[in-house]
């Protein structure tokens, strides 16, 4: 049991470190969340409000909307990097020394998972924290409701992460992940226009978006935002990590996995 | 201690009615009766045709209606939502004033030209007053001495002496007046001009335009900025304006009569009310068929409560 928290404290450890010393990466994951708030927000500030959709109580600015589904552009992003950093480990040889050591793989990896989640939330909290002195605050109850949500949702968009790392053969393939995972689920969710707002140009799209576990995520911050439980998406997200989570485990089982095809 | 057993005996003997605003809905004729406490609908009582104005007498025993395609005034029991009688009006009554004697009412006649005394015991028509063209606004100053109509296509405020029941004095004010009330126990008169966008302030002892205030909300074309109903809070310091399709109610300092503030509500805003401690401002929002909560104190909307199509007035029940 010790081994296990002692490899879960030096992963968390590892992770803060390379964190605090690359301060680029923790200004510029900031910074992306601001300029689609501050600049992309603006371009749509809907000035006569959106419609009301729940949890809002009443009409809305855009700015509003897009919150939650910034937070969830932070760890699906961070999710991503973590993702590359794995790439990289893997490349550098770290990784084979981590998954070489004598405690369950899984529990390794889910280290890892913890390790970047924690980062994650600690960017959220930074954003909120910007968008609040820029006028867009929350009921002060919703701040700390959002935090298990961002926890689930960090930990099932990091379960992706690890899974699609065990994928990516080279560090030059990240590109593709842009383009073909991060892109595709972060505009066909929920994050920058609601469900019935897709619905008007496409029902087919709308169906997309609705399946989206990304589209899930954001909801259920959506609502733990304004402090009330959203149980269908929760359900949901929670089911996603777990798939997501088990695709991890056997990409990296090395007698099954994708490891063993890369030799 | 002792206050607070008296503060109990009287809450104890004070029987529990809810609070109430009642809202008219003019293409639904009916009126939605939303509970202060609860923000939601807990009746739907019918009217006739087109209901707008609304108000009650001053012991809440009795609501008046504008029923403007009826052409007349209901008198309503609240208790019961019983019509109990209708009021000779003259032609599409839609806004009007209950003098303060709780016994005249002042009726804006659209389509006539004229503004319309009703006397409410008698339930008889004692003088008709002619003023511009589409009179609406009516006010009555505190002291009962004074009359307003603002009449939208002649652009002006017509100041009528309640003794004499003549007009005495005619403003311009900025085109199509929607509004007036008297503000600052009587000294002040506040005419809001849908399409001038602006409220005009005048000395009520000059007749003479003392101030103007105009809107701009960001992101909205100015068109779309038409002031229309408006309130001021306990202390008189500030005012809630309904800027109309802006969807925004303006937040205005009553005494240096800047714009401090925009709050997004629902569509087309038209008129408003306080519940009883003025905590809580309701707003109709004609094309959203809703009504809007703010929050006074952290000038917030809260919550946009569903009524009926076209919601238009607002009065409220304590």
């Amino acid at each position: 049991m010790n081994a296990a928290l002692t490899a879960l404290r030096a992963i968390v450890t590892r992770e803060a470190l390379r964190f605090v010393r690359q301060r680029g990466r923790f200004i510029a994951a900031l910074v992306r969340p601001l300029v689609w708030l501050m600049v992309f927000a603006a371009g749509f500030r809907a000035a006569l409000g959106l419609s009301i959709t729940p949890p809002y109580q009443t009409y809305i600015q855009y700015e509003t909307y897009i919150v939650p589904g910034l937070c969830g552009m932070i760890l699906l992003f961070n999710g991503m990097q973590s993702s590359l950093s794995l790439v990289y480990d893997r490349e550098m040889g770290s990784m084979r020394l981590l998954l070489t050591s004598p405690l369950p793989r899984w529990w390794l990896l889910f280290c890892r998972l913890v390790a970047s989640t924690a980062i994650s939330v600690l960017q959220v909290y930074t954003f909120l924290a910007v968008a609040w002195l820029y006028g867009i605050q929350m009921p002060t109850l919703g701040y700390l409701a959002v935090l298990p949500a961002l926890v689930v949702a960090g930990i099932m968009l990091g379960a992706l992460g690890l899974a699609l790392s065990s994928l990516i053969k080279q560090l030059e393939n990240f590109a593709g992940i842009m383009n073909f995972v991060i892109f595709p689920m972060f505009f066909l969710s929920t994050a920058l226009y609601p469900l019935w707002k897709m619905a008007e140009s496409s029902t087919l799209l709308r169906d997309i978006c609705a399946a989206n576990p990304f589209t899930r995520a954001v909801e259920m911050i959506r609502f733990a935002l304004y402090a009330e439980p959203n149980w269908p998406a929760l359900g949901w997200t929670v089911l996603a990590g777990l798939f997501f989570l088990a695709l991890a485990l056997w990409g990296y089982d090395p007698a099954r996995g994708f490891l063993r095809r890369k030799g | 201690m002792k206050a607070l057993c008296a503060s109990l005996a009287l809450t104890l003997a004070t029987p529990l009615a809810a609070e109430e605003i009642w809202v008219t809905n003019e293409k639904d004729d009916t009126i939605s009766v939303i509970d202060v406490a609860t923000l939601e609908v807990t009746r739907t009582i019918p009217t006739g045709e087109r209901p707008r104005g609304i108000t009650f007498s001053k012991d809440y025993s009795r609501v008046y209606i504008c029923a403007s395609d009826s052409d007349t005034v209901q008198v309503m029991d609240p208790e019961t939502g019983q019509i109990l009688h209708d009021l000779p009006s003259g032609e599409d009554p839609e806004q009007f004033v209950l003098h303060p004697n709780d016994r005249h009412l002042y009726i804006a006649n659209e389509d006539d030209a004229v503004t319309t005394v009703v006397d409410t015991e008698t339930r008889t028509v004692i003088a008709q007053i002619n003023v511009g063209i589409e009179p609406e606004g009516m006010a009555v100053s505190p002291d009962g001495k004074i009359a307003i109509t603002t009449s939208e296509t002649t652009n002006m405020a017509h100041w009528i002496d309640t003794e004499t029941r003549e007009l005495f004095a005619n403003t311009l004010v900025d085109s199509r007046p929607r509004h007036a009330e008297f503000v600052h126990g009587g000294k002040e008169l506040w005419v809001s001009s849908e399409i001038g966008g602006t409220i005009t302030i005048f000395d009520v002892a000059t007749q003479a335009e003392k101030a103007k205030i105009a809107f701009e909300v960001k992101g909205v074309h100015p068109d779309r900025v038409q002031p229309v109903g408006f309130e001021l809070t306990e202390d008189e310091k500030t005012a809630f304006v309904a800027l109309g399709p802006s969807n925004h109610v303006a937040v205005v300092n009553a005494e240096t009569y800047d714009v401090e503030d925009y709050i997004l509500v629902g569509r087309r805003v038209w008129h408003m009310t306080f519940n009883s401690d003025k905590s809580r401002l309701f707003t109709t929002n004609g094309v959203s068929g809703d009504v809007t909560v703010i929050d006074v104190a952290k000038r917030k909307a809260i919550k946009s409560i569903k009524v009926g199509r076209f919601p238009w007035g607002a009065a409220l029940r304590p």
